[in-house]
């Protein structure tokens, strides 16, 4: 099994070496990246040039679902790559996190990690004063344009893992359609967001146009609770969903409060940053979830042999950087899983778009253009055309989604 | 049988003795808890409480500056205390004052003014609006007898909602819903350093420090407060203006509140957040009121919390726990804390029965 592990693993490592680094980006140069230390540990397979001491920080702690996430693949890569780790834990996201990055600097670190996306500027704040230690703030948005060596983002193209998670819903009211609980036009999903911005909204877009591929009549309507972590709020908005006319609930925010509030009712859920289905066996359909290991290997293995990583890194399907949980049977639609499968490979082929301009209207009328990002809100783009190719490109701008256009067929409920 | 006795007036070297045994003991019980739930050896859980605050040069000045956060608001509130009047607003009182600070910093770094004049706007509405949070319940109290409790209480929740407001309205980046570091590029209206950036906080609270100290023990104001506090009627007999005296002490509270808002946002956190005084109006209560309502033991009391706090999440850290644990510790340690003011009131003493029946 451990060896199985370990395969996997060194796998998921070449893929990320080769993945995200064409068109996009270009790879930094080499820095004086960490002191070079002498090779004491000659154990190790990888002629490790530096000795690396990875830090880690967390808004919440592990019984918040996404931090989890984020703390499993990172103890799971310093465990691969054979580096001691500290992880701090409940960093809010103030002038506690830059004290908490200088700390772990202070202590050894020379790559350090923050989860939440508002950590950032307080990890860029860091990283300025710590010029010889790399800093990576994931889900973040500003690395490309800070311009500070050794400050880097990270993400995934989470909306594939979300379009794929829709299909299983679609598949799932199509499902009860024929079951004759509910009509064609009754077919309403509900999503629980947590901040109305663009990783939400790209994230439920692209859940409902995969729910909208095998379910055509399929409508949404979207709160927002206006916090990451919020389990009453959360559980009262899948409530109010489920009272408005949801057959069938996903969330994008980190507590149990929305698959909990599903389970009580009897509303089957897809859920988010991994399987919810001891908790929640009789409502539980699948799960997407980023797999952040592959990029945690790929920063420190890059710094063992010396070399400086990517400013912004964009984790996919084929890095498998985007996972979905197993389909929980019990609950699913027949022929789920191979759905599926078949869906992923045309995603990885590039012969299905998540964002096709074919398949979604704002306002009715087809998306012609659309730019990119505009990182002041100022209404002017900072990067090109998004639109091309006959779909809005998603992530190819920088990691982070910007994709932030309210589109037919989703209501967003005050 | 356990007899129970106030005490008559207990030295101070005494009642400090029992206050220093206490916190030995509470220190031991949590050492106790840890090696109990974790086997961990109990000298790494004392030298993980100290490596907390004071483990590298920089923890110590982050164990300073919260010291002094927190010792500015309980130097805000003892006034009122001293009066007999239950301010436990500060909360909100610190809220205004660091929202007024970055409302300042947002709209005039947007009118691309200077920082040369926005830092007075900044330290005049900050005070202001500390000031101003405080006075009305104290206005209410004077007026129509409010309680004072309850009312600070509300207008807590109050700042917290205005504060969210703003939060959404200056988002930045949009759809946050929140402000992020205000003028990160630009740096304008942020407060200078002296020397480091931990410094200029240190020394406008240890300023106020002292202007507390003379305020409340060599001028007519601190005594006049203190007789309110004694007896309104005595008060009154002597021709002290009872109300005012409310509403004054009550503005000089949230004035102070006012500048550890502005000290959070200009100096230290340069955003705000309903959560950016993080419960220490509460906190600095205790402090007050474990130094006796004295400034200068005021900076032992605070120090000593927010050494205990940041050591007992240390050795969270330390032995692989999650904050709950050094919330559960810390809890301990204030239990302990605490329970020594009885034991300096109260004179416990143990009685055999056999001298009872005589």
């Amino acid at each position: 099994m451990k060896k199985l592990i370990s395969l996997f693993l060194a796998l998921t490592l070449c893929f990320s070496l080769v993945a995200c680094g064409g068109s996009k980006e270009e790879a930094k140069t080499e820095t004086p990246a960490a002191e070079a230390a002498p090779a004491a540990e000659g154990a190790t397979t990888e002629p490790a040039a530096v000795t690396v001491k990875a830090g880690l920080i967390t808004l919440h702690d592990e019984n918040s679902g996404y931090d989890k996430n984020f703390i499993d693949a990172f103890v799971a890569a310093c465990e691969y790559t054979g580096v001691e780790y500290i992880i701090k834990s409940n960093i809010p996201e103030s002038s506690e996190c830059y004290d908490a990055a200088c700390e772990l600097a202070d202590d050894g670190c020379n790559v350090i990690f923050s989860d939440s996306y508002g950590h950032q500027p307080y990890m860029l704040q860091a990283a300025q004063e710590f010029p010889e230690v790399q800093f990576t703030s994931f889900t973040g948005d500003t690395a490309n344009l800070d311009g500070v060596e050794n400050f880097h983002n990270a993400f995934a193209t989470i909306y594939e893992g979300r379009f794929l998670a829709g299909v299983a819903a679609g598949m799932k009211l199509n499902e009860m359609i024929e079951a004759g609980e509910f009509t064609a036009d009754e077919a309403k999903m509900g999503y629980v967001g947590a901040m109305p911005y663009a990783e939400v909204k790209s994230g439920y877009t692209s859940f409902y146009l995969g729910a909208k591929s095998v379910c055509p009549t399929v409508t949404m309507d979207v709160v927002f609770t206006g916090s990451w972590y919020d389990e009453t709020l959360e559980k009262e908005g899948a409530e109010a969903l489920i009272k408005g006319g949801a057959k069938l609930i996903s969330q994008h925010a980190d507590s149990m409060g929305a698959p909990n509030a599903c389970e009580a009712a009897g509303v089957p859920n897809v859920s988010y940053n991994g399987s919810t289905q001891t908790a929640c066996p009789n409502t539980f359909i699948v799960s997407s979830r980023i797999n952040w290991t592959p990029y945690y290997i790929y920063a420190i293995t890059s710094l063992q042999v010396g070399s400086n990583y990517l400013t912004d890194w964009c984790g996919s399907l084929s890095t498998e950087s985007v996972l979905l949980t197993e389909v929980n049977e019990n609950v699913a639609a027949a022929g789920t899983a191979a759905a599926i499968e078949e869906m992923t490979a045309k995603l990885i082929a590039g012969e299905v778009k998540v964002f096709d301009t074919a398949t979604f209207t704002v306002g009715g009328e087809p998306v012609a253009n659309c730019f990119a990002i505009d990182t002041d809100g100022d209404w002017v783009a900072d990067t090109s055309e998004a639109v091309y190719d006959g779909a809005f490109n998603e992530s190819v701008f920088r990691s982070a989604p910007y994709f932030a256009l309210d589109i037919d067929g989703i209501t967003i409920l005050e | 049988m356990i007899q129970i006795s106030k005490r008559g007036e207990l030295t101070r070297s005494k009642a400090l003795l029992i206050r220093l045994l206490a916190i030995a003991l509470g220190i031991l019980a949590c050492a106790l808890i840890t090696v109990i739930t974790t086997r961990q050896n109990p000298l790494l859980v004392l030298q993980a409480l100290v490596k907390g605050s004071f483990g590298s040069s920089r923890r110590s000045w982050i164990f300073f500056q919260n010291t002094a956060i927190l010792l500015c608001i309980a130097l805000a509130v003892t006034p009122a205390f001293k009066m007999r009047c239950w301010n436990l607003g500060a909360e909100g009182q610190v809220l205004a004052g660091a929202m007024a600070t970055a409302a300042c910093m947002v709209l005039m770094g947007r009118a691309g003014l200077s920082t040369a004049v926005i830092i007075p706007c900044m330290v005049v509405s900050s005070i202001i609006a500390g000031a101003l949070w405080a006075a009305i319940p104290a206005f209410f109290k004077a007026r129509f007898n409010t309680n004072e409790t309850l009312f600070t209480l509300m207008m807590n929740y109050v700042a917290t909602q205005i504060v969210a407001y703003f939060c959404v309205k200056w988002e930045n980046p949009k759809g946050s819903c929140k402000i992020g570091v205000i003028n990160q590029k630009t740096n304008l209206g942020w407060l200078p350093e002296l020397g480091n950036k931990y410094i200029l906080v240190l020394a406008v609270v240890a300023l106020l420090t002292l202007f507390m100290y003379f305020y409340l023990n060599y001028t007519k104001h601190g005594y006049e407060l203190t007789v309110v506090g004694e007896s309104d009627n005595t008060a009154r007999y002597v021709g002290i203006k009872v109300n005012r005296v409310i509403i004054r002490t009550m503005a000089l509270s949230g004035a102070i509140c006012g500048i550890a808002g502005l000290l959070l946002v200009g100096g230290i956190n340069h955003t705000v957040a309903t959560t950016i005084a993080g419960g220490q109006g509460f906190t600095a209560v205790m402090v007050s009121w474990l130094a006796n309502f004295n400034p200068l033991s005021m900076i032992l009391s605070s120090g000593l919390l927010v050494f205990l706090e940041t050591g007992a999440n240390e050795l969270a850290t330390s032995c692989g726990l999650n904050a709950s644990f050094g919330d559960i510790l810390t809890g301990v340690l204030i239990f302990f804390i605490i329970g020594s003011e009885f034991f300096v009131n109260y004179h416990v003493s143990f009685r055999s029965k056999k001298k009872e029946d005589k």
